[in-house]
């Protein structure tokens, strides 16, 4: 067997792992496609304050009225059909505090994610998605004692209008984008988070987010604040079962870190090969706090997502570490931001990405340091692997640097696995897959290592499993 | 191609130039000018790229010709001169016996038309401009007069570097400089161009081509030294299609105009070619220098090698947006591009966007970008030595820059290029 079919087998990933559904009952489905009764609709299920119907409809027109971003992004996008597309349903259950109250089938569906109940005992709280309500949530008592608001974002505009109405749409505008705009009229789902001052949340908030309905779009909705020297980390993976026909998830996650506060968020990609996933990410980030994006992407058709960090205070701190993994028919279109808006602001960003069999993986970047700041840096690294010769890799990296108090330094790198570490291996007795493995792990190492531990276990075991077809 | 008559006409109602140019001209006219919107004009200040105010080139009277033959001041020793301005030749000499040898095509461009119509039918303007100039490469084939077309039939190496000047003179007036380098196989050719305007402050347009064709195994070292007026628009197109083994190195000085736009391309063509790209920016006021760079390694076993290097100072710009591109089956490809910017006012912008497109696997691809300012150790240093502040900057500037003229590897066009740097920093302040 040629090498190249070879290692193209070995790395395929077993989706089937998350291929499986149940039958859903969905009292509440606002039908196929995107116009204002649809927003009506959503608004009157989920019983919402006229400001967010007002909101939701601006959005609406916002959406229509821009052009996609083809110019720059990939043309596949023009695939995407709205009217295709549902754009909201939901179980019509409350979202449930006790493990006792999830229905079976639900219940089920989690056992073969492997969720909960061995990890809840480490998990502050669970926050699972299932379609577009949270059909399961639970913080540990001693979170809550702590003061921290850990619920979906629909009730948390209910429940805390006075802290999310502050904050809600402030870090990414509606406007920001036509993805961001269409998240903001249709949103459903998502978290909403607030530490407050000086309290730090020992265990990381996990939420867990699937599709489980056919051409069903995912459009969460998350907010996390954290007062003054808190500190949070949350996390979010998604598993999705294979459909045929193309759905698209488009959220929108938006991260305040008041002074001196630290948040982490840490995401695990892994939707079907089939799904859109457009997503912005941005994060505030007041004076001396610390925000840092973990971003692993792994499944999906065409991901497109660009974690940033507006630096607004003094000595604030923004780091994206990021690892994409590109396969047949996928492309990761990742990136970071940076916008520094402070002295003294610090920008980190590394990205790794490994591109396999047809599999394209890009790096799209943006640092801005304007004029008459001091003391700002940014660092930026991007490291490309190429496992076939079909892979393709692209970095397109924007640099704007003004004045003589600042510094950026960007690196990036393509290679492939070195044949000689390959030959090593096999003369000391490894497989040439095992060998590969070893190395692909190599390259991403000290990466994954700053994954919290349970996602880089979990991450680790991916890239084995994706190798393992090939031993023997 | 017509005499230029006493009082020229405005550019954008003037039409092409010559018989033969009306369709570069109608696609002149039809292309829009660039927008902010356009990827390949992100970061440029496309505001300032009107061209309402120029006229077609100016006629140079005696007194003038006298004076710029006499500032047309290369190298100690060349193979040969070619003087032009406002697209006139003024002079051309043979000064060494290498550029006469059996077969070298050394020609004003009109002539060479003439004369060489099977070179000019293969090569003239036969790469599109593909970095966002289509609409000025266009304007430039129908406004071009004249120029250099050089040709250097196979195995021949010429030793000296062959010199070309282009000076700009008058308010408002615009020329269309072209340079066609054809080297066959392993001939071996170095050819400078001097671009200078006769007024230091005078406006005007200059909107340039220069193309280089590689053979198998040639060797073709090109320098464009830009040096027009502080309030010149100037565009520069270049494309370099490299052979077998064949060996192409292009230097760009930018130490004048207003606002510059540099596109280069490279196409590495043939398995075992070598493309190095330099470029330096000796950037003050309120200068704009714009270089996009496309690396395109096509074949496989192919090199390159960019350098570009920027010094801002007061309110300058630059912009830095280069893409290399490997092609699916160009294995062992080596492409490294680094863009380094060092500003020296807190009013200076730098932009870079360095682009990798890499689609075969077998590859060594790298590029760096980097931003920063004068080390205050390095400063503090040369100042306790005694040399005073304002010495010890430029002496770190030029230190900064020496890196990309000695790639080079020809002394002596290492040192002009240092004078012309000087002299530059003389200007300044």
């Amino acid at each position: 067997m040629p090498t190249e079919e070879l290692i193209s087998t070995s790395i395929d990933i077993d989706r089937t792992r998350g291929d499986f559904r149940y039958d859903e009952k969905h009292k509440f489905d606002a039908g196929t496609g995107l116009s204002h009764d649809t927003i009506d609709y959503i608004v009157n299920v989920k019983g919402e304050p006229d400001w967010i119907r007002e909101w939701r409809h601006k959005a609406l027109d916002i959406f229509l009225s821009k052009p996609m971003p083809t110019h720059w992004a990939s043309k596949d996008l023009e695939n995407i059909i709205f009217q295709d597309i549902r754009y909201y349903l939901a179980g019509g259950q409350k979202p449930s505090r006790s493990w006792e109250d999830v229905p079976d089938d639900v219940k089920r569906t989690f056992e073969r994610l492997g969720i909960p109940e061995q990890e809840r005992k480490f998990l502050a709280g669970v926050e699972a998605q299932f379609d577009s309500e949270a059909v399961y949530s639970n913080i540990k008592k001693a979170v809550g004692e702590q003061g921290v608001i850990f619920m979906g974002s629909t009730d948390g505009l209910k429940e805390h209008p006075e802290i999310f109405r502050k904050w809600f749409g402030k870090v990414i505008p509606t406007g920001d984008n036509k993805f961001s705009a269409l998240n903001s009229a249709v949103f459903s789902g998502g978290s909403f988070i607030y530490v407050p001052p000086g309290v730090k949340v020992k265990h990381p908030l996990q939420a867990y987010f699937r599709i489980n309905a056919e051409n069903f779009g995912q459009f969460e909705r998350t907010l996390i604040i954290a007062d003054e020297g808190s500190e949070v980390m949350y996390m979010e993976g998604c598993t999705a079962p294979k459909f045929e026909t193309a759905t698209l998830h488009s959220a929108v996650v938006e991260l305040v870190a008041l002074k001196g506060a630290k948040i982490q968020y840490v995401t695990v990609q892994n939707w079907s090969a089939n799904v859109f996933n457009l997503v912005t990410k941005r994060a505030v980030a007041h004076e001396e706090a610390e925000v840092k994006w973990i971003d692993c992407n792994i499944g999906s058709r065409l991901t497109m997502k660009y974690p940033g960090v507006v630096l607004k205070g003094r000595k604030a701190r923004g780091e994206v570490i990021s690892i994409a993994l590109a396969n047949d028919g996928q492309h990761q279109d990742t990136g970071a931001k940076m916008i520094h808006a402070a002295d003294e602001t610090t920008s980190n960003i590394v990205s790794k990405s490994i591109s396999i069999g047809k599999g394209r993986s890009t790096y799209r970047g943006l640092v801005h340091i304007p004029k008459h700041l001091k003391g700002c840096k940014n660092n930026t690294e991007c490291d490309a692997l190429l496992i076939n010769s079909t892979a393709r890799t692209d970095t397109y990296p924007a640099i704007t640097v003004r004045g003589t108090g600042n510094s950026s330094q960007h690196e990036a790198s393509v290679s492939q696995i070195s044949a000689e570490q390959i030959f090593y291996m096999q003369q000391r007795g490894l497989t040439e897959a095992q060998a590969m493995s070893l190395s692909v792990n190599g390259f991403v190492n000290d990466l994954v290592r700053q994954f919290p531990m349970e996602y880089s276990v979990e991450l680790k075991r991916l890239i084995d499993l994706e190798m393992e077809g090939s031993v023997g | 191609m017509t005499e230029t008559t006493a009082a020229p006409a405005q550019l954008l109602s003037a039409g092409p130039a010559a018989p033969g140019q009306e369709a570069a001209w109608e696609q002149f006219t039809k292309i829009a000018l660039p927008t902010r919107n356009d990827e390949r004009w992100r970061f440029a200040n496309v505001k300032d790229l009107d061209l309402g105010a120029y006229t077609q080139p100016q006629a140079i009277d005696e007194a003038t010709r006298e004076e710029l033959l006499g500032r047309s001041r290369g190298l100690e020793k060349s193979a040969g001169r070619m003087v032009f301005a406002n697209d006139q030749l003024m002079a051309r000499e043979v000064l060494s016996e290498s550029l006469s040898q059996l077969g070298v095509v050394w020609l004003p461009l009109e002539q060479a038309m003439v004369e060489h119509p099977d070179l000019f039918q293969q090569y003239f303007m036969r790469e599109e401009a593909i970095l966002g100039g289509q609409k000025f490469a266009a304007l430039h084939a129908s406004q071009v007069r004249t120029g250099t077309l050089l040709f250097v039939p196979r195995g021949v190496e010429i030793d000296l570097p062959i010199e070309a000047f282009h000076w700009l003179s008058g308010d408002n007036s615009s020329c269309f400089p072209h340079t066609l380098i054809i080297a066959e196989e392993r001939a071996k050719v170095t050819l400078i161009d001097y671009y200078e305007s006769a007024d230091a402050n005078a406006p005007g347009l200059a909107c340039a081509v220069n193309d280089l064709w590689l053979g198998a195994g040639a060797n073709v070292t090109y320098v464009c030294a830009q040096n027009w007026s502080r309030q010149t628009l100037a565009f520069q197109i270049n494309a370099t299609v490299v052979g077998r083994d064949a060996q192409a190195r292009s230097l760009f000085a930018q130490l004048g105009s207003r606002h510059v736009r540099s596109e280069s391309v490279s196409h590495l063509r043939g398995p075992g070619g070598r493309s190095d790209m330099l470029a330096l920016t000796v950037a003050d006021s309120a200068q704009e220098v714009d270089a996009r760079t496309f690396q395109i390694h096509e074949a496989p076993n192919t090199a390159s090698d960019l350098l570009y290097k920027n010094s801002l100072d007061d309110k300058a710009r630059t912009i830095f947006s280069g893409l290399i591109r490997v092609d699916p089956g160009a294995h062992q490809t080596d492409a490294y591009q680094k863009v380094r910017n060092l500003l020296l006012s807190d009013e200076a912008e730098a932009n870079s966007a360095p682009g990798l497109e890499i689609e075969a696997n077998d590859v060594r691809c790298t590029h760096g970008a980097t931003c920063g300012q004068i080390e205050q150790e390095e400063l503090f240093y040369l100042m306790s030595r005694g040399i005073s502040k304002k010495a010890a900057q430029k002496l770190i500037v030029f230190g900064f820059l020496q890196e990309v003229v000695a790639r080079l590897d020809q002394p002596a066009i290492t040192a002009k290029m240092a004078d012309l740097v000087h002299a530059k920093f003389e200007t300044h302040r």
